[in-house]
């Protein structure tokens, strides 16, 4: 992945904002960056445009020499549903679908057929087959963040971005999911890219990429 | 397929979250009421119709006083469908001493072709042949004006026949003012021998025509265009126009107070699915996060909308099935009337207009969440994509407008509703909005919760605004179906008092005036007002000779190539209204008044010259007045009344109508006996009819306005419902900075008061406005409404919202806020 002069602006009233300056980067295949920063730095923000969650004012983003943002939101939609996994802060399960039917859903906007197997396989590996069939406001935080990691993981995405996953846990859920996660990383060779304000857990990514007011400092 | 598994699985499990529940009971509600009212009507026009063939023994029947050519048969014949000809004539019938004038008519074998005649011949039967040769059928007011029994001999003409049945229920009658003598029926085959087919005899020929619907439409329109002037081709249609207007009035009334309910529904649903759309917010994004494209989202929510739909439909029409099924069980008169059962093209209109209703206000408003942006998932403050506006509410009004104009039945009436409706609607929501901001504005001296509530509330402008106006509707349903409805009923129920005429006089003349004015003075009668009647043929307007042939519309020509009955006056008769212009002063001349419905066949305007040929002589005179003519009030109506100098001199005769009470009908046969020449016609049977039909309706009113209630507290749920995330999001803030419950429940009250309050004066505005409508349009009475609706719309409103309200909110309160918080 290659992110070049990725600049983001906002109108704030009547005057432009700028949220990012000129980023860029590159990433190899099979690593792992962790973007840190403090609160409203940008992080989430390259977060979104390296995912192809929204569009920057200039610059550009390619995936395998592929530029995301020549695509129409579609084409993007589905680009993410080959390439990609995410994991949010705020786990972002369907409240209406269980754990199972949850870790099913992007197989089954792909259009999988084995989905259920493969969904079940991946909420083993999480440890959570016991729960599969509970609804998420009936598990704990660590519980929904690991049906969030099976659910990132279960189609076997080439890319993996994780926003805060630990922002909404406490020190020692948080480690363990954590830890899950960079397990399940390697396991499947997968990319990472990971939001954090965590230095512990930057640390523990091969490359840390440093923003503060919207730049690139480190 | 997994798609599909997919949103039955979301369905299923929003389902049991709730979340469908208002959808889903605002749906069936108003499939519910279409249906009902649908099948209803069906059943009763089903019924009519059926009354109404039987009236004229046919389905088609041509008239005419000269024999028919025999294409007509034949042209019949080669469409395969069944003919019989009669012929009628008047003849008097002698037993003993007594001579009667009666109305003969010979038959064919088959005849009739459509109903029953029901005789008495030692036994009550249907009659399953015609009278054999030899003998005659007659009626009650034969036998009993020639002290005649079943058995009995009379003359007819040249030949004796034997009086073989009693007719007890008749049937091929003429319409309108012929059939005032007692009834003969005979054998065409007899007729010759009797004598009295001469020159110059008044033989009225009938032809009678049945088939298939498609047939008789056929045949009608072929056979349309080569009557000849005196030549009357009559359909069931034809048959008693004051029926019809009755029903046709019921059937609008009826279809308003159905749409009334859907309207409702569309509310509620609109509500519930501008909550569906922000508690989806979240899953959609994620969705479009894992890779669903827009098509998927919308493919999603489709399937659930059509499943939904289906389910709603088929609830509603059961619903609906069984409501009308009670409701015909449960009102005595139709239950003995054995109505027949109902078609399934009412069930077809209401679901279509169900899925009407789901496109127009639910499934549009949802497809904006296929727009989520999937950035959503990280930042949560974006907010819900813009629908866009016109596209929205431009589908919703014109799904209500089809709805409108197909239920109604008149473009007039349902642009009418619309309109005011829709521009009710917007008026109420600016309103809102405006007042609402007024009031925060100027709240700065208030009590800490009132500012707080009015601050909320004018923060909340839009949805505040959306709220009140759903309260409204509500409100107004509410208020037209305990206060309005009753006055409505009751005002067209007075249309017809129990003295309503039930007998129409013809052919009194001038120098009898006096004596039948003293015969009813010694029945203890009041006399009634006569009027008189002098034949003329239009042959004029604006100097312009006119003929049949300016007429495409075969009314128009039947009504410029036939004399028809004019009268003067000075006065106009009571039961009129002035449309334009001015009625005549006392001395007024060369004047005419002219009834609307006409003017507009003939096109004649406010100040044209008309000239009349009466009696070979001819006189023209303008138009000063157009009139507007209750037709179904059964009294003695013209088309057009001029200046009495004009017609006074002219041979005229007199006609009238008058009520007879049960105890004194044989008064009706000793003023027959009296005056021979008189025609009288009993209208008591029609009058019965139509006042059957308005307690039928009155009571079926009630059940469809139950529907309304119904739908009225499904948009109140829903509308509470739509703002309660907002309120429990607030209050666990609030709870948060120290504001303990009695703050809070006091907040949210003065909020609900002020909801209450505004949506309890729209309502009764839109009630009185509805009622209006309703009066004026519908059931053509005037309007007048108890004051008592504004006081009970607002205090009513303040109350049940409060009430409402807080048993919504309540359990928010006690609610932990971090729970809350963190839920968000």
């Amino acid at each position: 992945m290659q992110a070049a002069g990725l600049t983001k602006q906002v109108l704030s009233g009547d005057s432009p904002l700028t949220i990012l300056h000129d980023v860029s980067f590159a990433v190899e295949a099979g690593d792992s960056l962790a973007i840190v920063g403090a609160s409203g730095s940008g992080k989430s923000t390259l977060l979104g445009l390296l995912a192809g969650l929204d569009v920057p004012t200039s610059g550009s983003v390619s995936l395998n020499g592929a530029d995301i943002f020549a695509q129409d939101e579609d084409s993007r939609a589905r680009l993410r549903g080959e390439l990609a996994g995410f994991v949010f802060q705020s786990f972002q399960l369907l409240p209406a679908l269980n754990a199972l039917e949850n870790v099913m859903l992007p197989l089954e906007l792909a259009g999988v057929s084995d989905a259920r197997q493969r969904a079940e396989a991946s909420l083993q590996q999480v440890g959570l087959t016991a729960r599969a069939h509970h609804l998420p406001k009936h598990l704990s935080g660590g519980e929904q963040q690991r049906v969030a990691l099976a659910r990132a993981f279960v189609s076997q995405p080439k890319i993996l971005f994780a926003d805060e996953p630990t922002g909404n846990l406490d020190a020692a859920t948080g480690a363990q999911v954590i830890d899950l996660m960079l397990e399940l990383n390697r396991a499947q060779g997968t990319t990472l890219i990971l939001v954090t304000h965590d230095d512990k857990l930057a640390a523990r990514c091969k490359r840390q990429l440093r923003l503060a007011a919207g730049e690139v400092v480190q | 397929m997994n798609l599909l598994r997919l949103s039955l699985n979301l369905l299923r499990r929003d389902w049991r979250a709730g979340e469908w529940r208002v959808l889903l009971l605002a749906l069936v509600l108003a499939v519910g009421s279409l249906a009902t009212v649908g099948l209803f009507a069906d059943r009763v026009r089903q019924a009519l119709q059926e009354q109404a063939q039987s009236l004229i023994g046919a389905d088609l029947r041509i008239t005419s006083t000269r024999p028919f050519s025999s294409d007509y048969r034949q042209q019949a014949l080669a469409r395969g469908m069944q003919v019989v000809q009669s012929r009628t004539f008047p003849s008097m019938v002698s037993h003993g001493e007594r001579v009667l004038l009666s109305e003969l008519q010979a038959v064919e074998r088959g005849y009739p072709l459509r109903g029953k005649i029901e005789i008495d011949d030692g036994e009550l039967h249907v009659a399953e042949a015609i009278p054999a040769s030899g003998t005659v059928w007659v009626d009650e007011r034969l036998l009993r004006r020639l002290g005649l029994e079943v058995g009995g001999e009379v003359g007819i003409g040249a030949r004796r026949f034997e009086v073989a049945a009693r007719i007890v229920k008749d049937i091929d009658q003429s319409i309108g003012f012929a059939s005032f003598a007692p009834r003969v029926l005979m054998n065409e085959q007899d007729l010759a021998e009797t004598g009295l087919l001469q020159e110059g005899s008044r033989l009225s020929y009938r032809l009678m025509i049945a088939g298939e619907a498609k047939q008789v439409a056929a045949l009608k329109v072929a056979l349309q265009a080569k009557l000849s002037g005196n030549e009357k081709l009559e359909d069931v249609r034809d048959a008693r126009p004051e029926i019809r207007t009755a029903l046709e009035r019921a059937e609008s009334f009826l279809g308003l107070a159905a749409l009334t309910a859907a309207i409702l529904a569309g509310a509620a649903m609109a509500l519930a699915a501008r909550r569906f759309v922000l508690r989806h917010l979240d899953g959609c994004a994620v969705m479009r996060c894992l890779g669903a494209q827009q098509g998927q989202v919308l493919w999603l929510f489709l399937n659930q909308f059509i499943l939904l739909g289906l389910i709603a439909v088929l609830l509603g029409s059961l619903l609906g099935y069984g409501t009308q099924a009670l409701l015909v069980e449960s009102i005595a008169s139709m239950r003995d009337a054995n109505l027949p059962q109902p078609s399934v093209l009412p069930l077809l209109q209401a679901s279509v207009s169900g899925f009407a209703l789901l496109l127009g206000f639910a499934f549009l408003p949802l497809l904006q969440l296929r727009k989520v942006s999937p950035l959503r998932v990280l930042r949560r403050e974006l907010g819900a994509p813009e629908a866009s506006g016109w596209l929205v509410y431009g589908v919703a009004t014109l799904v209500l407008a089809s709805l409108f104009l197909w239920h109604a039945g008149s473009l007039k009436l349902g642009l009418a509703v619309l309109g005011g409706l829709l521009a009710g609607l917007m008026l109420f929501g600016w309103l809102a909005w405006l007042l609402l901001h007024g009031l925060a504005r100027n709240a700065y001296f208030m009590r800490s919760q009132w500012r707080h509530a009015f601050n909320n509330l004018s923060r909340h402008g839009r949805s505040a605004a959306v709220q009140v106006v759903a309260l409204s509707l509500g409100g107004m349903a509410l208020l037209v179906l305990t206060l309005v409805r009753g006055d409505l009923l009751q005002g067209w129920q007075n249309k017809l008092p129990p003295e309503t005429p039930n007998r129409f006089v013809v052919n009194i003349q001038h120098d009898q005036i006096d004596a039948i004015r003293d015969f009813f003075k010694r029945q203890l009668l009041a006399a009634p007002e006569m009027q008189p009647m002098v034949r003329g043929r239009l042959v004029e307007i604006d100097g312009r000779a006119i003929s049949g042939d300016d007429y495409l519309d075969p009314r128009a020509r039947g009504l410029v190539e036939r004399e028809f009955n004019l009268s003067y006056m000075v006065q106009m008769p009571s039961w009129n209204a002035l449309v334009s212009g001015q009625w005549w002063a006392e001395d007024g001349k060369g004047e005419l008044s002219v009834e609307e419905g006409i003017a507009k066949t003939l096109g004649i305007k406010l100040g044209d010259s008309l000239t009349y040929d009466v009696a070979g002589s001819r006189f023209t005179a303008k138009v000063t007045n157009l009139r507007k003519v209750e037709w179904d009030s059964m009294k003695v109506n013209f088309f057009v009344i001029s200046t009495p100098e004009l017609l006074q001199d002219f041979p005229s005769s007199y006609l009238s109508s008058f009520y007879l009470p049960p105890d004194k009908v044989q008064a009706g046969d000793e003023l027959s006996r009296e005056f021979p020449n008189l025609l009288l016609i009993d209208t008591g049977a029609v009058i019965a009819q139509v006042r059957g039909i308005m307690d039928q309706i009155a009571q079926t009113v009630s059940a469809v306005f139950l529907f309304t209630l119904l739908t009225g507290l499904a948009v109140l749920y829903a509308a509470l419902l739509s703002t309660q995330d907002e309120r429990s999001h607030e209050a666990a803030i609030l709870r948060t900075l120290g504001a303990d419950s009695r703050y809070l429940r006091r907040l949210h009250l003065s909020e609900f008061a002020v909801l209450g309050g505004l949506s309890g004066l729209f309502a009764a505005g839109g009630a009185v406005l509805l009622g209006w409508v309703l009066a004026r349009f519908v059931l053509e009475i005037p309007a007048n409404f108890d004051p008592l609706i504004w006081l009970v719309g607002i205090g009513g409103g303040i109350v049940i919202v409060m009430l409402s309200g807080w048993l919504a909110t309540r359990k928010l309160i006690q609610r932990p806020p971090l729970r809350i918080l963190a839920a968000d």
